[in-house]
């Protein structure tokens, strides 16, 4: 003990860190806790798929249901992610750029879907357009199926998916203040121009943030999707509801090949989203580098 | 100086346009009206509407058929479960999530940015693939309960195995909200207190421990909030069982299935104010933070 502790000491008189077996012990630890949580679920779900080898595994996934499941997962991400995004950029726009009564509630509205029970929010359409529900006979009369099709699936990926872009965009765009759209505007540019031109290329890296979480939620959602869905094999089944109908016919082979699809999606989100997050890192290291004539040039609009 | 600072918080249009008092008060930029009345028709749609529905349905029932289907001795179980379960999961997030982000944030290792990266995974993994991946891992024949279940530790398929379904599922809340926190945490203080003679457990504790305290108390209850809700990964591991192992939310299900609308919606009610007064002390939280932190710096 007595004898490396003569170099740590010196260390720690600077203050700002810890002795070498403190930090060793901390990082140790910490990196079991990711292995032990992070790291052998997703081995494991790659193990069990290949458990049977290569050729099990292929058959498995060029089963017709997990094909009709892929599509409907697809069908469901491409309606759900497009309308939350324009909705994210539109309250992240109204919200970040203008000052009204009520804001900060409009904003907890915002993050409401995040909080809500995935079950609860699938129960909550089961009772607008399910059966018994408020819209029910309406749409019995007129053949309009919602519940245990694929309308309500789509509903409930919407719903789960609501907050995660405008959640990404409000902070970023309120950090950037206004000065640089109110400076377009005064030079004739219109709101549109303005927008394409200034503000989205400020925003583009939060933006394929949120939509690259926002998809990965889509497509994995289970909770609400299985309330609504009925789960009609090759019909109202997507990729996460087939994971499980194979899992409980103990086809685990099957199940986990499935699943491997869906592990590979999420390392997918994460390679993108750590990429974005290098990226904006790096251009606003730059931007912070560059001469002051920016900022100086908008003062003097202002 | 620049805009990126100059921004300020609120970020708005300056206020003395309001002063004005018309009507339609001017802003510069365009946009106002489209933006903020697509926003609200689309959260009525989407949000507001079905969540009304939800209340509405529960007046189909009595008082006493409310009060006896939400309180009735299987619904208490799970209730017990799940928040049980829930705040255990959320207090082991809090030390290792404050762990993991000091880290992060703090020391250099091999690999530390695909750590970095994976403390996402159960944001971007889908919940049944983490429940039937963990299931494997913990069952008799697993990787990991094949040593555990001779030592008479049996994770799945009992109330442990749901605790440690939700730690995975909320692992990345505190880590993401500790974590810009500390990196902002101004290293001077920490000089200042060991030129004063403090030790580093000392600084730990008086310095750097109060400035992360909201930001730490956020992450816990946003991880919480996720757990009682949380459904796909606990079904796999939970084994289900009646009174034992079964989660609020299972109990919803039952209740569809046997085509008990009433009755599910007023345990759904249960949880959605469950999750309205998480949503609103969060808040409370996320302001605190603000405040706390604009102060220190």
């Amino acid at each position: 003990m007595s004898g490396p502790s003569s170099q740590p000491v010196r260390r720690a008189k600077s203050g700002t860190t810890e002795a070498a077996w403190v930090r060793y012990t901390l990082i140790t630890v910490a990196l079991l806790f990711v292995l032990l949580f992070l790291i052998l679920p997703l081995a494991a779900v790659f193990t069990e798929a290949l458990r049977k080898g290569f050729g099990a595994y292929l058959e498995a996934l060029k089963e017709p249901d997990a094909w009709s499941a892929i599509e409907l997962t697809l069908i469901a991400a491409a309606i759900a992610v497009p309308l939350n995004l324009v909705f994210g950029v539109s309250a992240a726009w109204a919200i970040a750029k203008y000052e009204f009564r009520g804001k900060s509630f409009l904003t907890t509205l915002v993050d409401l879907p995040f909080s809500v029970s995935p079950v609860v929010a699938g129960l909550m359409y089961v009772l607008l357009f399910g059966a018994q529900g408020w819209f029910g006979p309406w749409l019995q009369a007129h053949d309009i199926r919602i519940i245990f099709a694929v309308p309500g699936i789509v509903l409930a990926t919407v719903f789960v998916t609501f907050p995660f872009i405008a959640r990404e965009l409000i902070p970023l765009m309120q950090a950037q203040g206004n000065d640089e759209e109110q400076a377009a505007i005064v030079l004739g540019a219109t709101g549109w121009q303005t927008f394409w031109r200034v503000t989205l290329p400020n925003i583009k890296w939060g933006l394929i943030y949120g939509v690259i979480l926002c998809n990965a939620r889509a497509m994995g959602e289970f909770g609400a999707v299985s309330v609504v869905s009925g789960h009609i094999r090759g019909q109202t089944n997507t990729l996460p509801l087939h994971v499980e109908i194979l899992y409980n016919e103990y086809q685990s082979v099957a199940a986990f090949a499935v699943a491997s699809l869906l592990a590979i999606l999420a390392l997918v989100t994460l390679a993108i989203k750590s990429v974005a997050e290098w990226r904006q890192e790096a251009e606003m290291k730059a931007a912070a580098q560059l001469p002051p004539e920016r900022p100086q040039a908008v003062a003097g609009i202002r | 100086m620049n805009s990126l600072t100059s921004g300020a918080p609120s970020g708005g249009v300056a206020p003395p346009f309001r002063a004005s008092a018309k009507r339609a008060p001017k802003r510069v930029l365009p946009g106002f009206k489209l933006t903020l009345g697509y926003t609200v028709l689309y959260l009525s749609l989407i949000v507001l509407i079905p969540i009304t529905a939800l209340f509405f349905k529960t007046f189909t029932l009595t008082w006493e058929q409310f009060v006896f289907a939400v309180t009735s001795p299987r619904v208490m179980a799970s209730y017990r479960l799940t928040f049980g379960a829930s705040l255990i999961a959320a207090l082991v997030n809090l030390v290792f999530g404050l762990l993991l982000a000091w880290v992060l944030v703090r020391y250099k290792f091999p690999g530390k940015k695909i750590v970095d990266a994976l403390v996402d995974l159960p944001f971007a993994l889908p919940t049944a693939v983490a429940g039937i991946s963990l299931t494997a891992l913990l069952a008799g024949n697993g990787w990991l309960g094949q040593y555990l279940e001779p030592m008479g530790i049996k994770l799945a398929f009992t109330p442990a195995g749901v605790v440690i379904a939700l730690i995975f599922v909320g692992m990345p809340f505190v880590v993401r909200t500790v974590q810009p926190v500390l990196e902002d945490a101004e290293k001077e203080l920490e000089e200042a207190a060991t030129a004063l003679g403090a030790n580093r457990l000392q600084i730990f504790t008086r310095v750097i421990f109060p400035h992360i305290a909201p930001a730490l108390l956020t992450g816990f209850a946003m991880a919480f909030a996720r757990a009682i809700g949380e459904y796909g990964s606990v079904i796999f591991i939970a084994g289900n069982m009646p009174m034992i192992s079964e989660i609020t939310p299972l109990i919803i299900i039952g209740k569809l299935e046997q085509y008990d609308y009433a009755g599910a919606t007023a345990v759904a009610v249960v949880m959605l104010v469950m999750s309205f007064i998480l949503l609103l002390v969060i808040n409370g939280l996320q302001t605190w933070q603000r405040r706390h932190t604009g102060a220190a710096s």
